[in-house]
């Protein structure tokens, strides 16, 4: 499939990324909205076999995920990378009882950030995931996401793993101010 | 010396039951439930009201998680009737959590808020419910449909009545300082997660 959708130019991933993930029986899609997550966002909308679950902060998603697997579903929490640091005491339940998690991470305060305020955060967000024992994989091209994601779903639902898979700030444009 | 606000807005009345009486009275068959206790004294007594069941997902951390972990998990499970026991001090730490339950209304989840108005486990200092905040107003305002609160022993009925009626209900009982039942727990989360699964698996 082309990487750019042909009439109106936007990236045909994130379209590609909905699919993948309901084709690998994930059921419910938690987030915080963000701009970098609008297409999986609203595909969950519309989706009548899935839950759509906006949050109040990213760390309820965490723990919503842990209840997803006792019951026997599949989750992802989506999230900007300001809101991995709300999510850090609550990875305990995820590292202390190995339940399996899927997160995507859409990254601000690198590659060309022109707001200051998303550094912080935006540069530890590697570091304070793999503090707390989550595996992070970074896609930096369009070609890259379906394989990543494809390899991430593995390591979080067949080797019961955390995995982060942190969508670049390269991939997903620069915002400007 | 500081000072804290005694809120008088709410003007609830004083707290006169005890947990150990209370909790089993208004949850009279846990076992007909998945369960996600809370951090802590509501894990214990769930604990030790199943005499350790597997259906019961107690916290010994993660503060905050046991709101949450139970939409999850009703969400995953439509065909099982969900409940979360949870104290006052674990509530207040993800009060958001009320509005995205209420957003998602999941017909098969009860949330039952033991409140003691003291964070028990680390020297009773006063929680906020101690000093007026009312967490069954909250619940309300974050949209839970049918919300209840437990003062007396008289209340108990209308709670249990609750509690068996299908639809999202939050009840807020309100008990006295003082230890809850108590049993000795596993606290490893791994084998706490892997025998619950394994028990619903069948």
């Amino acid at each position: 499939m082309a990487e750019f959708d042909r009439d109106t130019g936007a990236a045909t991933w994130p379209h590609e990324l909905y699919d993948l993930l309901r084709r690998a029986g994930v059921t419910q899609f938690a987030y915080v909205p963000d701009a970098g997550h609008k297409v999986l966002i609203d595909r969950s909308l519309a989706d009548p076999d899935a839950h759509s679950i906006p949050l109040t902060t990213e760390e309820e998603g965490v723990a919503l995920l842990a209840g997803a697997d006792l019951g026997g579903a599949r989750g992802v929490l989506l999230m900007q990378s300001s809101g991995v640091g709300n999510c850090i005491n609550m990875l305990s339940l995820i590292a202390g009882a190995r339940f399996p998690f899927l997160t995507f991470v859409s990254m601000r305060g690198e590659h060309g950030e022109g707001n200051p305020w998303q550094f912080p955060m935006g540069q530890a967000v590697a570091k304070v995931l793999e503090a707390m024992g989550v595996i992070c994989l970074r896609a930096e091209r369009a070609d890259e996401v379906i394989p990543t994601a494809s390899a991430a779903l593995t390591m979080a639902f067949q080797s019961g793993q955390a995995v982060a898979v942190l969508l670049t700030q390269k991939l997903i444009g620069a915002k400007s101010f | 010396m500081a000072r804290l606000n005694r809120i008088q807005m709410s003007a609830l009345p004083v707290p006169v039951l005890d947990r150990r009486q209370a909790v089993p009275a208004l949850i009279e068959r846990p076992q007909d439930y998945l369960v996600v206790a809370g951090l802590a004294g509501t894990a214990q007594e769930l604990t030790a009201m199943t005499a350790d069941a597997a259906s019961v997902f107690g916290l010994g951390g993660a503060m905050g998680a046991a709101p949450m972990m139970g939409l999850g998990l009703a969400l995953a499970r439509p065909d099982r009737r969900v409940l979360v026991v949870t104290g006052d001090g674990e509530l207040l730490m993800g009060l958001g959590a009320l509005a995205a339950i209420a957003v998602q209304n999941p017909p098969n989840l009860k949330i039952v808020c033991v409140d003691n108005g003291h964070y028990g486990e680390t020297g009773n200092q006063d929680s906020h419910t101690g000093l007026g905040v009312a967490l069954d107003m909250i619940a309300r305002g974050a949209g839970i449909p049918v919300v209840c609160r437990i003062d007396t022993a008289a209340d108990i009925p209308e709670g249990r009545r609750l509690l068996a009626e299908p639809g999202l209900a939050f009840i807020l009982l309100r008990v006295t300082e003082g230890p809850p039942a108590k049993i000795k727990r596993n606290l490893q989360p791994h084998v706490a997660r892997d025998r619950f699964r394994a028990a619903l698996a069948g």
